[in-house]
């Protein structure tokens, strides 16, 4: 570089220059209509990618004391269209199917034979509040090993007495504090929050604990991925 | 005080009755990606952020709900909590690789000292803040940013890591349950999370009101590198 240079020459560098800088623009994609979703989708399954491989399958969720948690009236139920769909609990059961050695229709009293687990965690819904509650069940991994699924499989698929559904990856479901969960504050659950059985996830967001649980597939395709996944919500979502 | 002029100046030659002009390089072209990557990222992050916090304005419990500031609908990006949480995920990805690489490049090549903080920085702190706030006289400048400049630049980038490690205990509090634990826990970390883009939104603010006051040849040098005509001698 001389130290001296005539005007059009200095024009010429910063112009240059300029257009090494102007690949930024390529940023706009995301502002053009046509290529907008494809690109957060995209983003948006990165994320996941990356966000499973910090995924620590044996890292237990914090767990708190009986004074820490919430009472249970304070505990707030969201449910994403009807209250409550009204289940006959004299006839309800899980139907479980897929990669398992053991399907069919399991009833309440199965899952209740397992060990019992009781922990007060942290329930985080995606809006942005969280309550710490307490929760009851079997370990989701012991009912697998129960109807003998295979833990090679990918996914957990599960459909709820509401028309919702969702899935999960089979690391999630193997942790130590994922629950099958049929009380809380150890009182059977109660309508609002998802009886007879529900799914306890505290090491996944809010959404994914699925509540009224009516089959359980275990899986490595999923036709859908989740009732609030499906409309752009991000699949993995751990805690 | 060590002088620090950037690495390369030319004089720009005299044309028919002009005169010479100084011409000195101060933002290399990593510096520039970083700036205009980290400034895009950073206002799609706040702007899904708000939409994101729209869908429980508070930080109080759930029952009963008390919310806490209501934000401006026209500034939310994502249309929903669904689509924000897209852009919010999506670009992290830009911003934080964007910073790693400004880091490291500031401090292999050398230049942050020209635009960050050092022990050097201090004395010169007190004369600027006399300069702009108390009327003092104006310090004679030997570098492109001065030591005001510097703090706002050092500070702005400890926000930032701020901001990505409360998100972080925001996002995945059980799996960095030490940074949750940390910041009084998931719950406060979502606060601190709030009040470090509050300052970041006012560095911003700050930030734009003096690019607006030092002009065109200021703000084209973060576009082309050159600054005409410094400030300082080079």
């Amino acid at each position: 570089m001389p130290t001296s240079v005539d005007r059009s020459r200095f024009k010429r560098l910063t112009r240059r220059e300029l257009l090494k800088l102007s690949p930024v623009v390529l940023l706009g994609a995301f502002a053009w209509p046509g290529t907008r979703s494809a690109l957060l989708n995209l983003g948006e399954s990165f994320n996941d990618w990356a966000e499973s491989k910090w995924y620590r399958p044996n890292h237990h969720a914090t767990t708190f004391s009986d004074s820490q948690a919430l009472p249970l009236e304070r505990f707030p139920f969201n449910s994403y269209d009807v209250l409550e769909p009204e289940i006959d609990f004299a006839v309800w059961k899980l139907e479980v199917a897929g990669l398992v050695k053991r399907p069919g229709d399991y009833l309440l009293d199965r899952i209740q034979s397992l060990p019992k687990v009781v922990q007060n965690t942290r329930h985080v819904c995606v809006e942005g509040w969280d309550a710490i509650g307490n929760f009851g069940g079997a370990r989701l991994r012991d009912f697998l090993a129960m109807v003998g699924a295979d833990e090679r499989a990918r996914y957990i698929y599960v459909e709820c007495a509401d028309d919702y559904y969702d899935s999960l990856d089979m690391a999630t479901a193997m942790q130590p504090n994922s629950l099958l969960c049929y009380e809380m504050y150890g009182k059977p659950l109660l309508r609002g929050h998802g009886a007879p059985l529900r799914l306890s996830l505290p090491t996944k967001i809010g959404y994914k604990s699925a509540k009224y649980l009516t089959r359980l597939e275990v899986t490595n395709v999923l036709r859908r991925r989740g009732y609030w996944e499906d409309q752009g919500y991000p699949w993995y979502y751990s805690l | 005080m060590i002088s620090r002029p950037p690495a390369i100046a030319v004089t720009i030659e005299t044309e028919r009755g002009a005169a010479a002009e100084q011409a000195a390089y101060e933002h290399p072209l990593v510096v520039r990606y970083c700036h205009w990557l980290s400034a895009i990222s950073l206002l799609v992050l706040i702007f899904s952020g708000w939409q994101i916090y729209w869908a429980f304005p508070s930080f109080g419990p759930k029952i009963p709900q008390h919310d806490f500031v209501h934000l401006p609908r026209l500034l939310m990006l994502g249309g929903w909590l669904g689509g924000a949480l897209q852009w919010h995920l999506t670009f992290i990805w830009i911003f934080v690789p964007t910073g790693l690489v400004y880091l490291a490049y500031e401090f292999a090549s050398g230049n942050y000292r020209q635009a960050l903080f050092t022990p050097g920085d201090v004395a010169g702190v007190w004369p600027m803040v006399r300069y702009y706030f108390l009327f003092g006289p104006k310090p004679v400048q030997s570098e492109p940013y001065n030591p005001l400049q510097k703090l706002a630049y050092t500070s702005v980038i400890a926000l930032g890591m701020l901001a990505v490690l409360t998100g972080l205990a925001v996002y995945n509090p059980v799996q960095f349950s030490f940074l949750a634990k940390l910041m009084g826990g998931f719950h406060l970390a979502r606060l601190w999370h709030f009040a470090v883009m509050a300052g970041l939104l006012f560095f911003i603010v700050g930030h734009l009101i003096m690019v607006v006051l030092h002009g065109w040849r200021n703000f084209a040098s973060m576009l082309t590198g050159w600054k005409r005509d410094p400030e300082y001698p080079v």
